[in-house]
């Protein structure tokens, strides 16, 4: 009997039931999600994980994965090369470092993002931001200093291309590596700062 | 002479002598006010402001009127660090309960608010946009601001503020205002506000006693802007 109940508790859906439009009443027992539907939903196995809104954390986060924080947290944030986003209901009373940073909620801290903060409409931010681009838009409210953090221009790959053989135009890469298997990851777009330097080479 | 003085302080191009490229500026202007719309004007001040930072880089700027991405933009594509507080809201959130002004003279909500927002060390800014948020502080908080802003200010650095210049308006309009270049300011209407005091250039020189110059700079849509030299 009990082992009929699991079975149809467990039972897999078809895939062409969107679990997140479906009309039907979640049923007793199954754990649903309290947080309101929105475009930065994880999704599993997209390497993102949740801190819901009911969740109150006091301490120190280290995530190797996308992170989105939709409840309290006092402490520190620390996500490397990854992107933290605070949900609108995100109030952190912390210290936050990461790649990227999307504020929807309110952080009293200071924020450095190495690569691009995104204060979104109603969000709140309290404490100093340190970053190299930063999209503020209208209806949030900031207060503190922005110190935009310009990427250092290394000379090194201009010494290595110099002392190689002058490479055939246009570059292509070396013949023995052949095609590559999966496709190139998608090339950042150039900041500002970088596109001006090269602008200036 | 008058003539030649006002022509000099606007620009040369509101004395009676305006083209029309000029006029239709000026309707679009008062348009824009009336419709509650943004729209930008030219700002000499502002590029009096901006002209001894623009070889620097690295310097510290304190912004009024809160962080818009235009004014970090611009800042910051210059290479200079912001500190941005919208001054207005603080005001509200330290004196709103009750009487506005009446609170602004109260020593502890003013010694609060200095502590909250004009707390930093001596000589740390290399300019300050204030923008109009001082002429909604009463005596003494006004004085006290002052005195404060002086202290944070760097020698030979500016102080950028606006005043209404219509003496007849208890209703001053409100705005958001946002740099869009080191001449154009890009302007958003925010409703009406009272302001503290009415400010004619007799009570900014005493205001701004302390300081090594005043200019003032009197715009088409009844501005005072002002050019203070710490």
């Amino acid at each position: 009997m009990w082992n009929k109940k699991k079975e149809d508790e467990y039972a897999p859906r078809p895939a062409t039931a969107p679990s997140t439009t479906s009309t039907t009443p979640p049923r007793e027992g199954v754990p649903v999600s309290s947080t309101p539907a929105r475009s930065h939903e994880p999704r599993i196995g997209s390497g993102e994980a949740t801190m819901g809104k009911a969740v109150m954390v006091k301490g120190q986060i280290f995530s190797r994965e996308d992170l989105v924080l939709d409840g309290e947290l006092e402490g520190t944030v620390e996500l490397q090369d990854h992107r933290l986003t605070i949900g609108p209901n995100g109030k952190l009373q912390a210290s936050v470092k990461a790649r990227e940073i999307i504020v929807l909620g309110s952080i009293l801290g200071n924020v450095e993002a190495t690569d691009k903060i995104d204060i979104r409409k109603d969000a709140k931010l309290i404490g100093d931001i340190k970053t190299a681009r930063i999209v503020i838009e209208d209806g949030a409210y900031f207060k503190g200093n922005i110190d935009i953090m310009r990427p250092e221009v290394k000379p090194e790959p201009a010494r290595v291309q110099a002392a190689a053989p002058p490479p055939a135009s246009p570059p292509s890469p070396p013949p023995s590596l052949g095609p590559p298997a999966f496709p190139a990851p998608p090339a950042a777009a150039p900041s500002p700062a970088q596109t001006a330097v090269q602008g200036k080479r | 002479m008058f003539r030649e003085r006002w022509k000099s302080v606007l620009g040369g191009s509101a004395t009676g002598e305006s083209s029309p490229r000029d006029a239709a500026a000026l309707m679009s202007v008062d348009s824009s006010i009336r419709n509650g719309a943004p729209f930008s004007r030219q700002s000499r001040a502002l590029d009096q402001f901006f002209a001894p930072l623009r070889d620097r880089a690295g310097l510290s700027l304190l912004d009024f009127a809160g962080a818009s991405q235009e004014t970090v933009s611009y800042i910051t594509g210059l290479g200079h660090r912001l500190y941005s507080e919208d001054y207005l809201r603080s005001l509200d959130q330290a004196f709103g309960d009750g009487d506005f002004f009446a609170n602004q003279s109260q020593p502890g909500r003013m010694e609060e608010f200095m502590k909250g927002s004009l707390d930093f060390p001596s000589g740390h800014f290399a300019g300050a946009l204030a923008w109009d948020a001082l002429q909604f502080m009463a005596s003494p908080l006004l004085e006290s601001a002052v005195e404060r802003l002086y202290d944070i200010l760097h020698p030979n650095s500016y102080l950028f503020a606006i005043f209404h210049a219509d003496e007849r308006m208890h209703q001053v309009p409100l705005h958001h205002y946002r740099v869009q270049d080191a001449q154009t300011l890009l302007i958003t209407p925010r409703g009406h506000r009272q302001q503290a005091q009415f400010f004619n250039n007799r009570r900014l020189e005493k205001l701004f006693d302390k300081f090594q110059s005043v200019k003032f700079f009197l715009t088409r849509d009844s501005l005072r802007e002002v050019i203070v030299r710490r």
